[in-house]
């Protein structure tokens, strides 16, 4: 059984949330630069140059780089052979609250959803989900979420006769219906299977994968680079003023599900499409 | 490029196109969700507002807290959507300019071509570069709802696009039919 220390995680997790919001990582740097590169409209050319300059300014200056910080969605893979001493949970709302205050990040949460809707002044608390796997590591995945885009995002209880074609149409009007609502050039995540509770996830899963990764089948691979083609088809561009850059990545992730059912989920991102993670 | 400062009138904004960048200077407020919510209640209930909305420009934006030494942190527009339920009433009575990104409904086009408002758009997502084009920062109402609060902003060459003109033209739609055209041809 290996020991690690509740108190560590809180640190790490602050640190997490900072630099997270400072700094994108390098696969959708990558992407960003060479969509930049690539694009030949104008206005969309220009566009991409200001988010360019933005990235830049805010990892010099290690100031957040869009106003919303997002909320904090936390991915913990704890290796069953993992002891923690203390409070987990409480150790990582912990690090949340500190680093959002000393990182000048956005608190961007409301206890109450619907009647009262008050700030709760700290960002807590987290989104946090947990996997137990094989092992004695802790994996720490930190992923601000903004919602300008988490608005966008759908999930559709389709049926099995609706097939790939229906998955692919219902990709594509999620993404026209959010048009330049999401902050384009947008990063996509699919989710296929599972149940009405576990397919939003698995979308979200999806959409944090390395930009560059391509799906394990061959099929999948293909159709994600399909339906890339198809989205960046539609015009919409960078800040949704026309261009040939509307998603930087597109990925998708399946899982067994019922002889009823193919639920299908879109989670979208904005090009700030945060993510850092730490194995402790 | 077009330059303006404010206070908007008719006359400034009757010209500008769907399309048009323009650098704008002067004071601006912010506001979203929260706070269009309580304009609009504070109307109903006539009671005053917190600053002129006549010729006004408000700024969906919920900037993140400035650092030791800063004006203010991060400070790039949010969805304006959100704010379709309010705006038009606010342009009813004297609002002239909002700042945001992304659609906005056909009785916020509507309430434009109307009393002739404009809307302008702002980079999503590149909230640090905006910042910079703040050169003053004050909460003057609503202190209680934190990022939401209403800030009076000094402004200096904040580049903007016009999405949504005084004729109702809508650059989101103009600009992908535009872009559309030009890949056609390539």
């Amino acid at each position: 059984m290996r020991e690690i220390q509740a108190s560590e995680i809180t640190q790490v997790i602050a640190q997490m949330c900072k630099r997270a919001n400072y700094q994108l990582p390098d696969d959708i740097k990558d992407c960003l630069l060479q969509a930049y590169q690539k694009e030949s409209y104008p206005i969309a050319k220009e566009t991409l140059g200001v988010l360019k300059e933005n990235l830049e300014l805010a990892s010099q200056t290690k100031r957040p780089i869009c106003q919303d910080t997002g909320m904090a969605c936390i991915f913990v893979e704890i290796g069953q052979d993992v002891h923690v001493n203390g409070h987990l949970t409480d150790a990582i709302h912990e690090g949340v609250r500190q680093g959002y205050q000393e990182g000048y990040l956005r608190k961007s949460i409301v206890r109450d959803p619907v009647l009262e809707r008050v700030n709760t002044q700290d960002n807590t608390p987290a989104n946090i989900h947990y996997d137990i796997v094989p092992g004695d590591k802790l994996k720490l995945t930190v992923a601000p979420k903004g919602f300008g885009s988490e608005n966008m995002s759908r999930i559709k209880m389709m049926k099995p006769s609706d097939g790939i074609e229906g998955v692919k149409r219902f990709i594509l009007e999620t993404v026209e219906e959010a048009g330049p609502n999401p902050c384009p050039p947008i990063v996509i995540g699919v989710g296929i299977g599972g149940s009405f509770d576990t397919v939003g996830l698995l979308a979200k899963k999806a959409m944090l994968e390395n930009a560059k990764a391509h799906h394990p089948d061959p099929r999948y691979a293909a159709i994600e680079k399909e339906m890339l083609e198809k989205v960046n088809a539609l015009g919409i561009g960078p800040a949704g003023f026309g261009g040939g850059t509307t998603a930087l990545a597109l990925h998708i992730q399946t899982a067994p599900t019922h002889i009823a059912g193919m639920p299908v989920a879109v989670a979208i991102c904005c090009h700030v499409a945060r993510k850092m993670e730490v194995e402790l | 490029m077009i330059r303006l400062t404010t206070p908007l009138t008719e006359e400034m904004v009757q010209s500008l196109k769907a399309g048009d960048q323009v650098l704008l200077s002067g004071v601006i407020y912010t506001g979203r969700d929260a706070a269009h919510k309580r304009l609009v209640e504070a109307l109903d209930h006539n009671e005053p507002l917190p600053f002129d909305l006549q010729d006004a420009v408000i700024y969906f934006v919920g900037p993140a807290p400035a650092a030791p030494g800063e004006i203010i942190g991060s400070c790039g527009p949010t969805t304006s959507y959100r704010m379709d339920a309010y705006s038009p009433r606010l342009l009813e009575v004297g609002l002239r300019g909002m700042i945001g990104k992304g659609k906005r409904n056909q009785e916020v086009v509507d309430a434009i071509v109307a009393h002739k408002g404009i809307y302008f758009g702002a980079i999503g997502g590149a909230g640090a570069l905006m910042a910079h084009c703040i050169k003053k920062a004050e909460v003057i109402a609503y202190e209680d709802l934190g990022t939401e609060a209403i800030r009076r902003l000094v402004v200096e060459d904040m580049p903007l696009t016009v999405i949504i003109d005084t004729q109702g033209h809508d650059l989101y739609q103009l600009g992908r039919e535009a872009y559309l055209h030009y890949a056609r041809k390539d």
